[in-house]
C-alpha cells in the first residue's frame, strides 16, 4: 500500500470511524448517562497470563475486556473473528482448557492462567490441521468469515462426540455416539454461516470424523 | 460495558460476604447472560466477584440416595453425568435442548437458575420495562407478545423464565442449597425458588440480598418414563415457545412441569393428580386460570396437542 494514497483507508479505521459515527448518532442517550459515567471512572488494569496456542502470553486488560478483545486487540490474533459479540453466531468459537466457548461472552481476567487455543494455533498455512484441510477440500465456506468459529467448533464438536457428551438428537443417553450427519448438524448449531455453507462444512466434518458422506 | 472492578473470591462464604459489603457487585458465574446483559447496559454492576474457582464443580451422591450437583457444574458436564442420564433422564434431555454447545460449556447450574426473561421489551432500552426499570410500565403488554407467559401473569409483567434445566428440575422436586453472608445454609424447594410476577417483576426469585447458592440436591431416583419435550421456533438453539417436562410412572401416576408458558416453571398439583386421565384432562388442570394475549393464545391449546404427543411417546 501507498502512505499518501488518499484510498489508503485501512479496515479498521473504517470500523473505527463507524464506531464514531454510531456514537453521534446516539447523543441524546449518551447525554443522559454522562453523569453516571463521569462518577465511574475505568478501573485500574489486570494483569492475565494466557498459555495461547502452547505459549504464555502476558497482558494487562481493563476488566471490561473480554477474551474476544484480549486476543484481537491485544495479542494480534485476528483469526477469531468478532460477528455478532451476543454469543448467538459462533464466529468467535475458540478452545479454552480443552471446551469450545464463545470468546465474545467471557472475560480475559477470568482465564487468568487458562489455555486457549485458536485457530492459529489448529494450523498454519503449509501445515494444517485436518479441520482446516477438510474445508479447503470440501469448500466448507463462501465468505470465510465465520470459518475460523467454525473449524474451532467443528474440531472441539469431534471430541464432544468421543468422549460421548449426549446432543438433543442423540437417541439413546446410554449407548454410544456416531458423528452423523444429524448429530454434527445438532451440535454445530451454535456457529451460523451467513453464505450458508452448512452442506458443505457438515461434509467436511465427517470427512475428518472418518465418516465420508 | 460500564467500568467495574474483578475480583476472585476464594470460599463460598467470603463471596457472599463480599457482595453483602457492596450492593452495587454481581458474581459471575458462567457470564453467558450476564456479560451479554452489561454490553447491552441492562446490567451495570460496578464489582465482579467471580465464583468460578470455589470447587462447586462436582456432582455426588447424597446419604439419602439422592443427587448433589455443585452450583458451579457446567450445563454439559450436567447432562454428560452418567448418573444423571441414568437416573435422572429428563434433566439430561432438557439440558441439551438448551443453548448451543459453546454455551453449555461455559453456562452453570446455578447461572441457569438465574438467567433473566428473554423478553424483547427487557432487552430494549429504550422501552418501558418493570422488570428493567419498576414503575416504568410494561410494553410487552398489548405489544408483541407471541413469546410471553400466558398463565401466573400480573399486569404489571408478562416475562418467561427461559430456562430449559429449570423446568426439568421442578418436575424432579429439587432443592436450591444457598449460604448467607453470615455463613447460615437454607435449602429452599425449587417451587418456592422462582416467583411469579405480582406487583414487583424486577424480584424474580426468593433468594435474600448477599445469598449464594451452592448447589442443587435432587431427592433419590423415581424412575419412571422421563421425557422432555422443547417446541420451539427453530429445530436447534432457540428457547422454549412451550416446553414439558415429565416422569409417567407404569402404574399411571405422573408429574408434569411446564416451561415457556409463566414467569417459572409451571406445575400444578391438580394436573398431576389427572396423569391417568390423558393429555387434555391433564392441560386443563394445568393452565386453569390462564391469562393469555391475543397473540400468544396459541399455546395453551398447544400445551395439550404437545402433551398428547408425550403420552404416546412414553407409550412406544
Amino acid at each position: 500500500m501507498h502512505a499518501n494514497d488518499p484510498l489508503d483507508v485501512t479496515r479498521r479505521s473504517l470500523i473505527a470511524g463507524g464506531v464514531a459515527t454510531a456514537a453521534v448518532a446516539s447523543t441524546p442517550l449518551g447525554a443522559q448517562d454522562a453523569p453516571a459515567l463521569a462518577q465511574r471512572a475505568p478501573a485500574a488494569t489486570l494483569p492475565v497470563s494466557l498459555k495461547i496456542n502452547g505459549k504464555t502470553r502476558k497482558i494487562d486488560v481493563d476488566p471490561r475486556t473480554t477474551l474476544l478483545d484480549a486476543l484481537r486487540e491485544h495479542l494480534d490474533l485476528t483469526g477469531t473473528k468478532k460477528g455478532c459479540d451476543h454469543g448467538q453466531c459462533g464466529a468467535c468459537t475458540v478452545i479454552v482448557e480443552g471446551r469450545r466457548i464463545n470468546s465474545c461472552l467471557t472475560l480475559a481476567v477470568m482465564h487468568d492462567g487458562d489455555s486457549v487455543t485458536t485457530i492459529e494455533g489448529l494450523g498454519q498455512p503449509g501445515n494444517l490441521h485436518p479441520m482446516q484441510a477438510a474445508f479447503v477440500t470440501h469448500d466448507g465456506y463462501q465468505c470465510g468469515y465465520c470459518t475460523p468459529g467454525q473449524i474451532c467448533s467443528a474440531v472441539a464438536t469431534l471430541a464432544e462426540i468421543k468422549d460421548g457428551i449426549p446432543s438433543h438428537v442423540t437417541a439413546d443417553l446410554a449407548a454410544g455416539i456416531a458423528p452423523t450427519e444429524d448429530e454434527i448438524r445438532e451440535r454445530m448449531s451454535g456457529n451460523i454461516c451467513r453464505c450458508a455453507a452448512y452442506s458443505n462444512i457438515v461434509t467436511a466434518i465427517r470427512d475428518v470424523a472418518g465418516e465420508r458422506a | 460495558m460500564k467500568p467495574f472492578t474483578y475480583e476472585r473470591a476464594d470460599s463460598a462464604k467470603a463471596a457472599a460476604a463480599a457482595i453483602a459489603a457492596n450492593p452495587n457487585a454481581k458474581f459471575i458465574a458462567g457470564g453467558t447472560n450476564l456479560l451479554d446483559l452489561m454490553k447491552l447496559q441492562i446490567e451495570t454492576p460496578a464489582h465482579l466477584i467471580d465464583v468460578n474457582h470455589l470447587g462447586l464443580d462436582k456432582v455426588e451422591k447424597t446419604r439419602d440416595g439422592g443427587m448433589r450437583i455443585g452450583a458451579l457444574v457446567r450445563n454439559t458436564d450436567l447432562a454428560a453425568d452418567r448418573t444423571v442420564r441414568r437416573d435422572y433422564a429428563v434433566l439430561s434431555r432438557a439440558l441439551v435442548s438448551g443453548a448451543s454447545g459453546q454455551l453449555r460449556n461455559k453456562a452453570t447450574t446455578a447461572g441457569n437458575l438465574l438467567q433473566r426473561t428473554r423478553c424483547p421489551y427487557f432487552y430494549d432500552t429504550t422501552k418501558p420495562c418493570n422488570k428493567r426499570q419498576p414503575g416504568s410500565g410494561c410494553a410487552a403488554i398489548g405489544g408483541y407478545s407471541r413469546s410471553l407467559a400466558v398463565i401466573g401473569v400480573s399486569d404489571q409483567c408478562i416475562a418467561t423464565h427461559p430456562s430449559d434445566m429449570a423446568v426439568a428440575m421442578r418436575v424432579l422436586d429439587a432443592t436450591v442449597e444457598t449460604v448467607n453472608p453470615d455463613g447460615a445454609k437454607r435449602m429452599i424447594p425449587i417451587a418456592d425458588f422462582h416467583r411469579l410476577p405480582g406487583t414487583t417483576p424486577n424480584i424474580e426469585t426468593s433468594l435474600q440480598p448477599g445469598e449464594f447458592i451452592t448447589g442443587v440436591t435432587l431427592p433419590k431416583p423415581i424412575g419412571g418414563m422421563q421425557i422432555y419435550r422443547k417446541v420451539r421456533d427453530r429445530a436447534s438453539y432457540a428457547f422454549a415457545t412451550i416446553s414439558i417436562a415429565t416422569v409417567l410412572q407404569p402404574d399411571g401416576s405422573g408429574r408434569f412441569a411446564f416451561g415457556g408458558v409463566a414467569h417459572k416453571p409451571w406445575r400444578v398439583e391438580a394436573a398431576d393428580a389427572r396423569a391417568s386421565q390423558g393429555a387434555a384432562a391433564v392441560a386443563t388442570a394445568a393452565f386453569a386460570g390462564a391469562n393469555p394475549t391475543a397473540q400468544n393464545a396459541f399455546k395453551v391449546p398447544l400445551v395439550q396437542r404437545t402433551l398428547a404427543a408425550v403420552f404416546t411417546e412414553a407409550k412406544a
